[in-house]
């Protein structure tokens, strides 16, 4: 199997890591024609205002969105503002998810943080916690049908959700030795 | 001391400051481009051209060269309308050793500080123990015993340390390859040699076992200091640095907007010549630049460090 990871700035070689890893093909996307043969697409952290304007100028907006009309998507922190529909500012958005993202909603890095999270559709029946990273980090603002929330931090703020095969976290799995949320993300393809 | 010993490892929603934030920014800002910004003006230009943060400072590395002098943190106030202009993250620079001007910079909110040799040092012997931070530094190099030293002192990025502010790679592409030529040998090197080559190289022991392990620094590394142009950025992410801080290449040249933007391109599609060539067409003069050869020992910056 292969998945993609966009490779126009970011967090991606981490990701490529650990797919491999899990025994799966990680391919580098930067340019419409390498998402031929993919089956998934892990858009990773970084910045999402680099991201967005790399892929509008390399034309790579539209391929995106059929790619994900039919596969699966994951977008992790500039991954999850890059998806949503709706964040407030003038960026371009893939605008996929039924979501309202909030940009840096924690602060600035001195605010960012790390922590455990209980997210019960990476749990077979017992709770183990998941280590999360969230740096400089967007919030779910709203989460709105068919799009669902799956993880909370304990104040309630919403920072994981999904929506049929598309998936965004706010926080960084690749960043941790836990590789759950990646097999969960696979078991979607 | 207690001023700068106890920053709150905790907030109300875990645990901050910690190694893996620290990095980890680092880790985000991979495989793009850091701008020197001297106003509000120069931040949104950078950032509208897809810069992944900006550097800001009162001063670009040629004007401190040309104004001489003692070059020093740049005024808070002027830090602040620059982190006010832009959503990208803002880094800013406090001299090698001065550990007050770091604790500013820390309280009015920058999201890295470089601890950088472009200004005048505050102390020839000692760098700032950058593990008393609840923010991440960044820290030059010309080799792997510098960059494992100032990793040793809590730094969550590494930078080559180039000539700043002379528009001439050569200096990056030397500390570069003698960074990477360095880790490369180490990982052939039998386990017995590497308590006197830690030695040698004056970096600490565990830190060295690190990168023969994983075969690469522990933290991520940047090219800076004399990239000019979009080819310079793209030679120095093929040679294999993570991203590229450019100082006074995009500002100090005929056309900002346009190199910026094109050296963001060339630092992504690096590995793509078609693309080097179309966005490094018809960008204006590049900066006028100084060849290293032409300056004296007092007058280059990168042997300051210890």
């Amino acid at each position: 199997m292969k998945v993609g990871v966009l490779a126009l700035q970011g967090a991606f070689r981490e990701h490529v890591k650990i797919l491999h890893r899990i025994g799966v093909e990680g391919i580098e996307v930067r340019l419409p024609e390498d998402l031929e043969g993919l089956e998934g697409l892990i858009i990773p952290g970084g910045e999402s205002t680099t991201m967005g304007k790399l892929a509008v100028n390399y034309n790579l907006m539209e391929p995106l969105r059929n790619f994900a009309s039919e596969k699966a998507v994951w977008g992790i922190c500039a991954g999850m503002i890059f998806m949503a529909k709706e964040i407030g500012m003038n960026q371009p958005l893939l605008g996929l998810m039924d979501i309202v993202v909030e940009r840096n909603a924690f602060g600035r890095q001195a605010d960012s943080f790390k922590t455990t999270l209980n997210i019960p559709v990476l749990n077979n029946g017992y709770c183990k916690p998941f280590p999360a990273v969230f740096i400089r980090a967007p919030k779910l603002s709203s989460v709105k049908e068919p799009a669902q929330v799956i993880a909370n931090l304990p104040d309630g703020t919403a920072v994981a959700a999904q929506q049929g095969k598309w998936l965004v976290t706010s926080f960084h799995p690749e960043l941790t030795e836990d590789l759950r949320f990646h097999h969960y993300f696979l078991k979607l393809i | 001391m207690s001023v700068k010993s106890s920053f709150n490892k905790k907030n109300d929603r875990g645990e901050t400051g910690g190694v893996t934030v620290k990095r980890g920014l680092a880790q985000m800002l991979k495989g793009g481009v850091i701008m020197d910004v001297v106003t509000p003006e120069h931040a949104m230009i950078a950032e509208e051209s897809g810069a992944v943060a900006v550097m800001a400072l009162e001063r670009v590395p040629a004007d401190i060269r040309a104004k001489g002098g003692v070059a020093r943190m740049s005024d808070p106030g002027m830090i602040k309308e620059i982190i006010r202009s832009v959503s990208i993250p803002v880094m800013a620079k406090c001299r090698i050793g001065h550990f007050v001007e770091a604790q500013i910079l820390q309280a009015i909110g920058v999201d890295y500080i470089d601890e950088s040799e472009v200004l005048t040092p505050a102390d020839e012997m000692y760098h700032v123990n950058k593990h008393d931070f609840k923010i991440p530094f960044v820290c030059g190099c010309r080799n792997l015993g510098e960059a494992l030293r100032r990793i040793g002192e809590g730094a969550a990025m590494i930078r080559t340390k180039g000539e700043a502010g002379t528009g001439d790679v050569v200096e990056a592409v030397r500390h570069a390859r003698t960074v990477l030529g360095d880790i490369r040998r180490l990982q052939v090197m039998p386990n017995e040699e590497l308590m006197t080559y830690a030695k040698e190289i004056g970096a600490p022991y565990e830190l060295v076992k690190e990168t023969k392990e994983s075969g690469r620094l522990p933290v991520v590394n940047f090219a800076a200091g004399g990239i000019a142009t979009p080819a310079d950025a793209a030679l120095m992410m093929q040679l294999g640095m993570d991203g590229i801080f450019v100082g006074s290449g995009i500002f100090k040249s005929a056309d900002p907007a346009s190199r910026a933007k094109a050296i963001v391109e060339a630092t992504a599609h690096y590995q793509n010549p078609e693309i080097l060539a179309k966005v490094s067409e018809n960008l204006g003069e590049p900066m006028v630049g100084i060849s290293v050869r032409s300056l004296s020992d007092s007058e280059q910056l990168a042997v300051r460090g210890w």
